[in-house]
């Protein structure tokens, strides 16, 4: 090849680079490794990683069963290997099941149009309280408090350059928005006002409430939704503008944080201001049906600096993923499936409850509830772990006034044994506490 | 191609039509050929005041966005609602198919515009390229 | 003349909600074990009446659907991309079957650090070669893609200025750029200026010169750019930047050219993204998911997104959130921890030796290409090529025939057409990248069909301007799903 081009060396087509750059020593990387040994490499990690271990995580990430022809599917290297579908003509099997995903997150969400994936929820939910802020020409933003940690960090990140302030919203004792304090602090500067729903406690907000004090205000307003199963059961926001949404629970592997697949649902009115790629149904020269990406000028690769954001790579892959689950289950069994984990968080929840407090009664929760014990979190969790268990999430770090706090999340591969198990451990915690301050009660 | 003699025209390729205080403005048809099937005219609402020369809407085709200039200074009263649902209008006939109608700030400005006659010349030179 | 493809009978499928009726069913869940709930007395009017139109069919109608829709897809599984700054190389297996071990599918993001030293392994090993690998300091996984790295990396630029007391005004973009980067500045906030190429299609530094003031916060730079080409200056360009306090920055979308042979750091880049999804071979997917990994010198990594990932005291891994001067989130979680695990597999299936021939076999390829096509295909700029190559439409343009058109006939030769008209300074541009998996036998077919496709021009442009002829569908109207979106099925269509 070489002698075809005129080169008498591969140091010949690097000249271009001035020899003073020109690295002259091996890259210090591991030595290569052998196909097995790669596999060994990586098992040591899976297995140094808490395989086996039952979890009581949720938090923004959902441990859900993921039925075996999904990554059969997805695995068709005409899938895997293939190109974001610019050419059509040869991408017609990406753009029809990208239509398909839109239409479906549509019929879950009560929305008229969606795009073919974000990054992930918290982008979306920064991503689509920026599309409010254009819609609206308005420059300060109201976030509930009861949104997810990290979602609200990002929005801060997103927000700080833009000039936008931001302002949160309490949350009363059931878990749901405070109206009265939501009244008092959204002004005709306002936006929109973002909130998650079921929310970051696993409590369901009054969406429709909330609705009417942000459009007699004329903001607009977000939802942020980060269990997607929870619409198999529960009523998505339809007051909403704009719906932003994890659709990681439906097929997409917990993975450690990612990747994830994130969806902007917003109404037909707004779609030329929505960011993300969308497919488009159209025909070809023969009147056949046929798919596209359209509306790209809203995009990066023509509008530049006026576009209505950066992103170009989507999350193609792993929306087939969430396309294929919610073809398994589809009508019926999505409400089945959201029936279960709300069977078993029920359950769970009760039990929990005869023993230490569960906090905000009151109001409709889905998968999750919070657990406040006379004990660290930390601790009881140390005790839980002996069992290959993961316990709640310690609540501490995002929201110190409830004090010993943990956010719990049960879905349908949650067992009764694994919930009865924890329980009897937080059980014995308190039982323990309770007669150490009686010892000194005693004592005293 | 003919560019009506009654209109007056601007390097980025919008043409004016005055009428005394009043006037019309569009894009050309040599504009709407470089752009191509036009899907969308994103256009200001009645009451908002343009600059001479600075941006006032976009025009869209599949693959393109173009800013629109205001050739002159004024207050838009009245924005072509067909475009909206038939921005194919302006391939058909540019020069009828208007996007806003305008009061003028300062008349005067119009005759800093190009004639049909200079505009015929700054485009021939251009599609020579 | 070997032809690579040939029409092949494919099946038709409707959509699904089409196949859909009421009654079938592709799942089923196990009996539950605590009691059954009134979902009516749980959540009042909260609960969901309807499920609306959501479809109802079978497993095997499930595999039948996605298995005839894959069929119409192209892939690099089927042959060459030669998509220019893509870089469609081989996504390995080995890279899917350890990303599917349990411990590492199964990983809660927020598990205790004791139980998740596997997954702070693979980030802190990966992140150690990506650092190693590009020449800087350190270095952040978090940014999902490419865009959203140059999104980060553009808000440390911010903070560092502001920590020096003056945020500046400006960004300074070459003409040549991909288009994320003008819609990143502004997303932070900057003015974006344009720097013009020269008349070798590289920057003008002279033009840099006068344009570098004291208001310019950073340039960002492709290097090689996006017509395939070294910079040769950018010593001088680097100087010129730091000279007046500004950063560089590098988009790493051609990495392809530089792993192993050279390293962004040690000429003069301050900071700068990587794809993992081009240059690491982690698979497209049909549009993602990606990740856009940003190192940094050291001046800015006090500004990192939180939380860092350290070793502490007792050797074990963790992550620190105590980063008074970090840029904050820019996303959840800790960043697309799948593509990690396949872009290490990648790395540590190359090793030194690997991936130095990786960047020479790439830029071989590409130089084989601009060999074979130079005397058939006109080339806008004579300087050397490294991992991917330039032409331009102008001698086929002179019958009509434009760099679409051409792309679209090289479909019915059974390629994935190049990627045309980009970049912007180039028009009519075919740019071709092959990367370094394609074999001698793939680029002789590519090499061959743009010929053929050549004289077809010649004797008979119709054939050209009217493909493709072979695939499923013709030529789609863009232009009507544009003017009236249809973004949805609805009953009754």
């Amino acid at each position: 090849m070489l002698q075809a081009m005129g080169a008498r060396s591969i140091d010949d087509l690097f000249s271009p680079i001035p020899a003073e750059y020109r690295l002259e020593r091996d890259l210090k990387v591991p030595r290569q490794m052998a196909e097995s040994e790669i596999v060994d490499w990586f098992r040591e990690r899976s297995r140094e990683n808490g395989d086996s271990y039952a979890t009581f995580l949720g938090a923004g990430a959902y441990y859900h069963y993921r039925p075996v022809i999904i990554d059969s599917l997805i695995s068709r290297g005409e899938f895997l290997t293939a190109y974001t579908p610019y050419q059509a003509e040869i991408s017609q099997g990406t753009l029809q099941a990208i239509f398909e995903f839109q239409t479906m997150i549509c019929e879950l969400t009560g929305m008229e149009v969606a795009n073919a994936s974000m990054y992930d929820g918290s982008t979306a939910a920064a991503e689509a309280v920026m599309m409010a802020v254009r819609l609206t020409g308005r420059r300060s933003v109201i976030i509930a408090r009861s949104v997810h940690p990290e979602y609200r960090e990002v929005l801060a990140t997103y927000a700080h350059h833009q000039n936008l302030p931001l302002s949160t919203t309490a949350f009363k004792d059931n878990g749901r928005l405070n109206l009265e304090d939501l009244e008092k602090s959204i002004t005709a500067d306002t936006a929109c006002v973002l909130i998650q729903s079921p929310n970051f406690f696993g409590t369901i907000e009054d969406a429709a409430a909330i609705a009417e004090i942000v459009h007699k205000n004329g903001a607009m307003l977000v939802v942020s939704i980060a269990e997607a199963v929870s619409l198999g059961i529960v009523e998505p926001p339809r007051q909403a503008d704009v719906i932003a949404m994890e659709a990681q629970s439906f097929g997409v592997p917990l993975g450690f944080g990612g990747p994830y697949c994130g969806v902007i649902a917003t109404r037909e009115k707004f779609v030329r201001q929505m960011p993300g790629r969308l497919a488009g149904q159209t025909t070809d020269r023969n009147g056949k049906r046929g798919f596209v990406l359209t509306l790209a000028t809203r995009e990066q690769h023509i509008r530049r600096e006026k576009a209505t954001s950066n992103i170009c790579t989507n999350q193609a892959l792993v929306a087939l993923m969430v396309n294929i689950f919610i073809t398994i289950y589809g009508k019926v069994g999505l409400k089945e499936l959201a029936k279960q984990n709300l069977a078993k968080t029920a359950y769970a929840a009760a039990q929990f409850g005869k023993h230490a407090k569960v906090l905000f009664p009151g109001s409709p929760r889905f998968n999750e509830f919070v657990v406040q014990t006379s004990e660290n979190p930390y601790a009881i969790n140390s005790r839980i772990l002996g069992h290959k268990i993961v316990g709640g999430l310690p609540l501490k770090k995002f929201y110190p006034e409830l004090g010993n706090a943990a956010l719990w999340c049960c879905t349908e591969l949650t067992t009764r044994s694994a919930i009865d198990t924890v329980v009897g451990l937080a059980a014995e915690s308190e039982r323990s506490v309770r007669s150490a301050k009686e010892e000194v009660e005693v004592a005293q | 191609m003919p560019f009506p003699t009654d209109y007056k025209y601007t390097k980025e390729h919008e043409w004016i039509k005055a009428d005394g205080n009043n006037a019309t403005v569009g894009i050309t048809s040599y504009a709407q050929e470089s752009l191509g099937d036009i899907v969308f005219v994103d256009l200001p609402k009645p009451g908002i005041e343009i600059t001479s020369g600075k941006t006032f809407g976009s025009v869209e085709s599949v693959k393109a966005v173009s800013d629109l200039y205001a050739p002159v200074s004024g207050t838009v009263t009245e924005v072509n609602g067909e475009l909206a649902t038939a921005p194919e209008k302006i391939n058909k006939d540019a020069h009828s198919a208007w996007m806003i109608k305008i009061t003028l700030k300062d008349p005067a400005q119009l005759n800093s515009l190009l004639s049909a006659a200079d505009y015929g010349k700054f485009v021939a030179e251009e599609g020579g390229k | 003349m070997t032809r690579k493809a040939t029409r092949h009978v494919n099946q038709n499928e409707g959509l699904i909600f089409e196949k859909s009726s009421s009654g079938k069913a592709a799942w089923k869940l196990p009996p539950l074990d605590v009691p059954e709930v009134d979902t009516a007395a749980l959540l009042g009017t909260a609960e969901r009446k309807d499920l609306g139109n959501m479809p109802e069919v079978s497993e095997i109608e499930i595999i039948r659907h996605f298995t005839r829709l894959s069929t119409w897809n192209y892939a690099i599984d089927l042959g060459m991309y030669p998509l220019g700054s893509c870089t469609m190389k081989y996504n390995p297996r080995v890279n899917e079957l350890v990303v599917r071990l349990e411990g590492l599918a199964n990983g809660h993001p927020y598990q205790p650090e004791r139980i998740s030293q596997g997954a702070l392994r693979i980030i802190k090993t990966l992140s150690e070669c990506l650092i190693e690998i590009t020449g800087m300091d350190a270095i952040t996984l978090q940014p999902a893609a490419g865009a959203h790295g140059e999104l980060t990396g553009l808000l440390m630029v911010r903070a560092y200025h502001e920590s020096k007391g003056d945020p500046r005004k400006k960004i300074l973009i070459p003409d040549s750029a991909h288009g994320t980067n003008p819609a990143t500045a502004a997303m932070v906030g900057y003015a974006v200026e344009n720097l013009k190429s020269n008349a070798q299609g590289m920057v003008d530094v002279a033009a840099l010169a006068s344009q570098m003031k004291e208001d310019v916060a950073a340039l960002m730079l492709t290097n090689p750019n996006t017509l395939g080409v070294f910079e040769q200056e950018i010593h001088k360009i680097a100087e010129i930047m730091h000279a007046k306090g500004g950063l560089l920055y590098m988009d790493g979308a051609n990495m392809n050219a530089l792993v192993g042979k050279v390293r962004p750091g040690d000429f003069g880049v301050d900071v700068m993204h990587l794809n993992l999804h081009k240059t690491f071979s982690t698979p497209h997917g049909g549009g993602g998911p990606g990740s856009g990994p940003v190192a940094v010198k050291r001046k800015l990594e006090s500004f990192l997104p939180t939380p860092v990932p350290i070793t502490k005291p007792d050797g074990t891994l963790g992550f620190d959130y105590d980063r008074p001067q970090s840029v904050g989130r820019v996303r959840a979680f800790y960043g697309n921890f799948g593509m990690f695990v396949r872009a290490l597999a990648y790395i540590l299936a190359n090793g030194p030796d690997g991936l130095r021939q990786t960047t020479e076999d790439a830029v071989l390829n590409a130089n084989y290409i601009r060999k074979g096509l130079e005397d058939v295909y006109d080339l806008p700029y004579a300087t050397p090529s490294m991992h991917e190559v330039v032409f331009s439409d102008k001698l086929q343009a002179k019958k009509g025939v434009k760099t679409m058109d051409i792309a679209k006939r090289l479909i019915d030769y059974g390629f994935h057409p190049y990627t045309t008209a980009f970049p912007l300074i180039v028009p009519g541009a075919l740019m071709i990248e092959p990367t370094e998996s394609e074999p001698k036998e793939e680029l002789d077919l590519f090499v061959e069909a743009m010929k053929s496709i050549a004289e077809e021009v010649e004797e008979d442009p119709q054939m050209v301007l009217d493909a493709p002829h072979s695939t499923r569908v013709s030529r789609l109207d863009e232009t009507a799903a544009a003017r009236k979106p249809i973004l949805r099925w609805k009953p009754g269509s």
